[in-house]
C-alpha cells in the first residue's frame, strides 16, 4: 500500500539504517505529513541535519538536503536561509547534537530568532555510539557511560527556547504522532525560530539499559510520562520527576531575523557610500 | 593628482581593507566571522559594506558557526568568505574538511599570528603553513595563496575567490600580522578589468543531475540548493549522486578525484615570482611578509657581489614542487627564511631531493625578519 511517505523518501536509501523499534521512523512519518499537509514547493525545501542516528533522516528525504558535522546544523541553516530567503529550511537533530556539542548553537539560533524550525529527537541517549548518557538522559538513568546511574541534570530544552528568544515552541512525543504532527505544523509555518522537541524511543541503547527491552515497552513509558500541561499542574514535585508535558508552550510573533536584516539593508543602502 | 586619483582609484588601504575590496570585488556577498586579532577588519569592512551591496554579513557565535554559516549560503548560491586567525583557524578546521569533501566553494583568510594557543595576538607568525595544509583530519586537496603586499592582498583574495568556484574546493588566504596590518598604496581596479569566475552550473535537467559525477576537468557542476535539482550532500564519503557508499572502488576514486582535480590544475593554481634567480647560486625561498626583507636581501647581496636570487611564492599550497626542484639542480645552495621553527623548509628539503644544500633561517620572537640578517646567515652560509 503506498502512502504519502513514499512519495517523499528517496526509497534506494531504504531499508534505512535504523534499529527495530527506533522512533525516528515515527519522527520521519510526522515531518512529512506535517510538509504534505502545508502544500509546500518540494524545490524550496531544505533539510539539514548534524550526526547521530537521528541525523540520517535528511538521506532519505527527496529534499534538498544535508547532513552535516556533529552538533553544527543550525548555523549551518542559518548560511542557508540568509543566502536564499525563499527557502524553507527545517533542522532536525537528536538530544545530544543538539543540546551538548551544538547547545550554543540552539541558544543562539533562538536569541536571532532566525525563521528555522528546529525538530529535536530526544531519545535521552546516545545511540550511533552505542548508549552513552546526554544531556537528556534523566538524573539516575542509566547509559554505557553511568553504568552507576547518571548524576547530571536533564536540561528542559523547551523553557532554554523560550528563555533564548524563539517564536515557537512545542513538545511531542512518537506514541502521540497526531498531536505532533499538528504542532509540526504550526511549528514549520511560524516565522522566526521555532522548536518541536520529540520525546522519541531507543530500545536498543537506552531501554536495554534502563530495563525496558522493546519498543513496546518503551512507548508504553513513553505514554506514562507524557503529561497534559492541566494534568502536571496537579502533580506533586515527587510525582513530576521524570515527567514530560506534552502540547504547545509558546507561540507569539518576535521580530524576524531576516526581515530585522533586511531593514540593515536598506538602511546601508540609504547612506550609500563606496567605502 | 586629483584626475589619477578618478581615473585609477588610488587609496592608501590597510591590508585587511584590501582583502574586503577584493573580496567584494571578486562577488563576495556572505561573510560570517567572530571577531578575534589581527584580522578584525575584515569582519567590521564586510559588515559596513556587504549590506550596501545587497549582501549578508553575521557575526556568529563562534568560529565553528562561523566557518558553517559561510558554506552553508554558499550551498545556496552566495560566494562566501570569513577570516580569523590561528586559535579561530583552529576551530573552523571541521567544517572545512566537510567544504573539502563536498566541494563547496568557500574562502577562509587566516591572518597568522604567534602560536601556539593564544600565543601572540598582535605579533606576525607564519606558524600555520602546515595547518593550513592539514589542519583537517584525513587526506585532502587545499589551495593555500600567501601574499607579501596589501596590493598582492588585494588581487590574490580576488583569485582566491575564483579558484574556489573553479575548483569547488576551500581556499585558505594565508595572511600575517604585519601585511595585514600596515597600510600602502593601492590601486583598486574596475570591475571590468578583473576576471571574475562562477561556478559551473549543470546542463542537464534535474532528473538526470548527478551532484558529485565530475566533468573531464574533475570538477563536478554545482546546482545551488532551491534551484529546482533535489540532491543530499553529506560529510560522509559518497557516491555520483551524493549518497554514502561503502563501496571501496567509490571511495577509492572519489578521494583520488578530490586530489587530481587541484593537482592536474597546478600550472593554473601556482603563482609565484622571481628575482634575480637567472644567474643566482644562492636562492632565498619565502613568502608572506618574509618575502619582502628576503626582496630586499636580494638587492644587498648583489651590490656585495653576491649571486643571490628569490623565489617568492605566492602559491604555498599546492607546493610548486617543479619549481624548486629546477632551481635546486641550478643553485648550490637554498635558504628557506620563515617566521616559525621550520615547516617550509621541509617541503623544500623534500622538492630539492638532495640535489643543493637547504638550509632554514628561522624566527619565532614575534619579530619580523629583517633583510640584514637573511644577508648576515648568507654570509655565514658562504664562509663554511
Amino acid at each position: 500500500m503506498k502512502t504519502v511517505i513514499d512519495d517523499y523518501i528517496r526509497e534506494e536509501m531504504f531499508p534505512h539504517m535504523w534499529c527495530p523499534g527506533c522512533g525516528n521512523g515515527i519522527v520521519l512519518g510526522a515531518i512529512i505529513r506535517a510538509i504534505d499537509d502545508l502544500k509546500w514547493d518540494r524545490d524550496k525545501i531544505v533539510m539539514i541535519s548534524g550526526i547521530g542516528c537521528s541525523s540520517r533522516i535528511t538521506g532519505y528525504v527527496d529534499f534538498c538536503s544535508m547532513n552535516t558535522t556533529h552538533g553544527r546544523a543550525l548555523p549551518f541553516a542559518t548560511g542557508i536561509k540568509m543566502a536564499n530567503l525563499d527557502l524553507k529550511v527545517v533542522v532536525v537533530m537528536g538530544d545530544g547534537d543538539c543540546s551538548a556539542i551544538g547547545g550554543n548553537h540552539f541558544i543562539h539560533a533562538a536569541r536571532r530568532n532566525i525563521d528555522l524550525t528546529a525538530i529535536i529527537i530526544n531519545n535521552m541517549i546516545y545511540g550511533m555510539t552505542g548508549g552513552q548518557y546526554s544531556p537528556l538522559t534523566p538524573t539516575g538513568r542509566f547509559g554505557t557511560t553511568a553504568p552507576y546511574g547518571n548524576i547530571d541534570q536533564a536540561f528542559d530544552l523547551t523553557s532554554l527556547a523560550m528563555a533564548a528568544g524563539a517564536s515557537y515552541v512545542a513538545r511531542g512525543t512518537v506514541y502521540h504522532v497526531r498531536q505532533s504532527i499538528s504542532l509540526m505544523k504550526k511549528a514549520l509555518d511560524k516565522k522566526g525560530f521555532s522548536v518541536v522537541e520529540m520525546i522519541s524511543d531507543c530500545p536498543i541503547s537506552f531501554g536495554k539499559m534502563n530495563k525496558m527491552r522493546t519498543a513496546v515497552e518503551m512507548l508504553k513509558w513513553i505514554k506514562d510520562i507524557a503529561v497534559s500541561k492541566k494534568a502536571w499542574e496537579n502533580l506533586s514535585v515527587e510525582e513530576r520527576k521524570e515527567k514530560f508535558v506534552i502540547g504547545e508552550f509558546l507561540d507569539i510573533d518576535r521580530p524576524e531575523y531576516n526581515e530585522r536584516y533586511n531593514e540593515i539593508i536598506k538602511k546601508a543602502q540609504k547612506m550609500g557610500g563606496n567605502e | 593628482m586629483n584626475n589619477l586619483k578618478k581615473e585609477k582609484n588610488i587609496k592608501l588601504l590597510q591590508g585587511n581593507e584590501a582583502c574586503v575590496e577584493g573580496a567584494i570585488l571578486a562577488g563576495v556577498r556572505f561573510f560570517a566571522g567572530y571577531p578575534i586579532t589581527p584580522s578584525t577588519e575584515i569582519a567590521e569592512g564586510m559588515a559596513r559594506r556587504l549590506p550596501r551591496l545587497g549582501g549578508k554579513f553575521i557575526q556568529m557565535e563562534d568560529e565553528i558557526a562561523s566557518m558553517a554559516a559561510v558554506i552553508g549560503a554558499s550551498i545556496a548560491g552566495l560566494k562566501s568568505l570569513t577570516a580569523t586567525s590561528g586559535p579561530g583557524f583552529c576551530l573552523k578546521q571541521e567544517n572545512i574538511g566537510f567544504a573539502a569533501i563536498n566541494e563547496i566553494p568557500c574562502v577562509v583568510v587566516d591572518v597568522q599570528r604567534g602560536g601556539p594557543s593564544t600565543g601572540l595576538p598582535t605579533k606576525p607568525s607564519q606558524g600555520d603553513m602546515m595547518q593550513a595544509r592539514w589542519g583537517t583530519h584525513g587526506d585532502h586537496p587545499i589551495i593555500a595563496l600567501a601574499p607579501s603586499t596589501v596590493n598582492e592582498i588585494l588581487t590574490l583574495t580576488i583569485k582566491a575567490v575564483n579558484f574556489s568556484e573553479k575548483y569547488r574546493t576551500p581556499v585558505i588566504l594565508l595572511l600575517d600580522e604585519v601585511i595585514a596590518h600596515m597600510r600602502e598604496k593601492v590601486e583598486i581596479p574596475t570591475q571590468k578589468d578583473i576576471e571574475v569566475i562562477d561556478r559551473k552550473k549543470p546542463t542537464v535537467p534535474p532528473e538526470e543531475y548527478l551532484p558529485f559525477k565530475p566533468d573531464s576537468d574533475g570538477v563536478p557542476p554545482m546546482a545551488n540548493f532551491g534551484e529546482g535539482y533535489r540532491y543530499h550532500i553529506t560529510g560522509l564519503i559518497h557516491n555520483y549522486k551524493g549518497l554514502p557508499t561503502s563501496n571501496s572502488q567509490e571511495i577509492d576514486a572519489f578521494i583520488r578525484r578530490l586530489h587530481n582535480k587541484i593537482q592536474k590544475n597546478v600550472k593554473d593554481i601556482i603563482i609565484n615570482e622571481k628575482y634575480f634567480l637567472d644567474d643566482a647560486k644562492i636562492a632565498l625561498i619565502a613568502y608572506g611578509s618574509v618575502a619582502r626583507a628576503a626582496e630586499r636581501t636580494v638587492k644587498l647581496a648583489r651590490e656585495e657581489e653576491l649571486k643571490v636570487g628569490l623565489l617568492k611564492l605566492l602559491t604555498i599550497w599546492p607546493f610548486p614542487f617543479e619549481e624548486v626542484n629546477r632551481l635546486a639542480q641550478q643553485v648550490d645552495l637554498i635558504i628557506v627564511p620563515e617566521m616559525n621553527l621550520g615547516q617550509m623548509v621541509l617541503e623544500v628539503e623534500r622538492a630539492a631531493q638532495g640535489r643543493c644544500r637547504v638550509v632554514s633561517y628561522s624566527r619565532v620572537d614575534g619579530e619580523l625578519i629583517n633583510p640584514i640578517e637573511i644577508l648576515g646567515k648568507i654570509q655565514e652560509e658562504i664562509s663554511k
